[in-house]
């Protein structure tokens, strides 16, 4: 039976008057949804938010601020991205570690593992930004053998702790969802728990957690800008975002800026998760089984 | 963890400030992302272009830029609340776009063999919905559902960090800042105070799962 997109489980195949219903309803929608829009477009037009003074420091380049304007978003979308690569890549290796660590560990060794998992799994992850930062002053922790400035290793750790955890419960929830038979088979051909391990369940379990990787660094990206709000001193995005609507005095239009970069790089972020997952859900089974683990918030 | 004994009661009232925050999110969050599902669902395509717009901007855009917006660029265009609304409002606004997807994944769940079923026995439209195909969606709604609403428990305290002032996270800084005390014993007990929070919303969550789930 063909099943086109907008065709649900809710409802039968409109007829002619449900479609005609549907369209005076969409009609009105429309109207409702445009009236709407007029209306906050009015009041911006009000409050003078629309004048071309604030918003030409960003989109006009023959405006004497635009060179300075661009230059800070190209210093904070760096300084973010930095942060958020070096964040995915050490989470990824310390959560590959935990997840591992969590399955082949016996019953009592486990214990100490599954802990550190459900403790940074159940903070939140702008405490444990803080936390690291505070407390790595505090007990005076010289990060001089690390490339770049303190602050940045203070979020990376952060989000590291935080998102680690996630991906081995990722790597974990990937593992469980392969065919029993896989590892069974791979023991009875002699295969140690590590061979079976790392030549039979990792590589397809990794395979599996692709596109949930992709949507955990969606996450971290957006958690990057919780460095300007917890005041840590890293000039990412949106503290660069925030200079220059203080210089410029247009908090709206900079915020909506910065706003739409995040948007627009999460979105093909999340069409290439969507992509990667459809591709492989086509040659194996069970694709979508460790998407469900975490929610990409 | 003298400084955490001491203040024990500004702790508490900074829990409790802390719950009500997810209190109220939670409440708006539900009602709002019900309200999106609703209109993502829904033959009308207004309605539904409306809901896909929503939920592609905000899930988007990281919590912070939402309530920088909320608290920065509202008064702008004279709209005037207290941190605490603009607070909560951003939570709620930014929670309602997981939870509508929450919400669609699990209408999406019913197998369509169900609706069909219920209207050849002659069912209507709204037996259908009451009896059949919604039942089924909410109880496979409910593991989604529940993880977004603990991952909301923890944006609550960006809504404290942010400067909302006088709940869980703002009593750290209080302490350390205002009062001089270190920073490692006090910011345990705001870690525990939500850990506290979560851990709790985990172990409901896990026997609601277990009293909903369908056995098949």
């Amino acid at each position: 039976m063909s099943r086109d997109r907008t065709e649900s489980v809710l409802y039968d195949l409109p007829g002619p008057r449900a479609r005609r219903r549907a369209l005076v309803g969409t009609v009105l929608g429309l109207l409702l949804i445009a009236a709407a829009l007029a209306l906050v477009a009015m009041r911006l037009a009000d409050r003078g938010q629309l004048d071309a003074e604030l918003w030409s420091p960003w989109i006009d380049p023959s405006d004497e601020q635009f060179g300075a304007v661009w230059g800070l978003v190209r210093q904070g979308a760096t300084a973010t991205l930095i942060a958020a690569s070096l964040a995915i890549a050490c989470s990824l290796v310390v959560g590959v570690l935990l997840g591992v660590a969590r399955m082949m560990l016996g019953r009592v060794l486990r214990v100490p593992v599954v802990l550190f998992i459900e403790l940074f799994r159940g903070l939140p992850v702008v405490i444990t930004i803080v936390f690291v930062w505070r407390a790595m002053v505090e007990l005076k922790v010289d990060l001089g053998f690390l490339p770049g400035e303190a602050a940045l290793w203070y979020l990376v750790i952060g989000l590291t702790l935080y998102n680690s955890v996630i991906i081995a419960e990722i790597l974990r929830a990937g593992v469980l969802s392969l065919p029993r038979g896989q590892g069974e088979a791979a023991r009875a051909i002699g295969m140690t728990e590590r061979q079976t391990m790392s030549s039979i369940l990792l590589p397809q379990a990794f395979r599996v957690m692709l596109p949930a990787l992709i949507s955990q660094l969606i996450v971290i990206l957006k958690d990057t800008s919780l460095a300007a709000v917890i005041g840590l001193g890293y000039l990412e995005l949106l503290r660069r975002g925030n200079q220059i609507s203080q210089v410029l005095d247009n908090p709206i239009q900079s915020l909506f800026m910065v706003g739409a970069m995040f948007i627009v790089i999460n979105f093909a972020l999340s069409r290439l998760a969507t992509y990667v997952e459809r591709r492989l859900s086509h040659s194996s089974g069970s694709a979508s089984a460790a998407e469900a683990v975490v929610p990409a918030t | 963890m003298e400084p955490v004994l001491d203040n024990l009661d500004l702790y508490w009232s900074g829990f409790l400030r802390s719950l009500g925050i997810i209190g109220w999110s939670l409440l708006g969050s539900m009602v709002l992302g019900t309200v999106l599902a609703a209109f993502r669902v829904s033959p009308v395509a207004s309605l539904r272009a409306f809901g896909t717009a929503w939920v592609t901007l905000v899930r988007n855009c990281p919590l912070t830029i939402v309530l920088f917006f909320m608290a920065f660029g509202l008064p702008e265009v004279g709209v005037n609340a207290s941190f605490y609304v603009f607070g909560v409002t951003g939570l709620v606004i930014y929670t309602s776009a997981f939870v509508c997807e929450a919400l669609r994944s699990g209408i999406n769940a019913v197998d369509r063999g169900q609706a069909e079923a219920a209207r050849a026995i002659g069912l209507t439209f709204g037996q259908t919905m009451t009896q059949v195909v919604l039942p089924q969606a909410f109880r496979s709604a409910v593991p989604p559902l529940g993880s977004v609403q603990i991952a909301m428990f923890k944006n609550s305290a960006v809504v404290g960090a942010f400067g909302v002032g006088a709940d869980l996270f703002s009593v750290g800084k209080t302490l350390t800042s205002a009062q001089g005390y270190a920073y490692i014993p006090v910011l345990t007990g705001v870690a525990i105070g939500y850990l506290v929070i979560t851990l709790t919303a985990g172990v409901l969550l896990g026997l609601l799962e277990r009293k909903v789930a369908i056995a098949r």
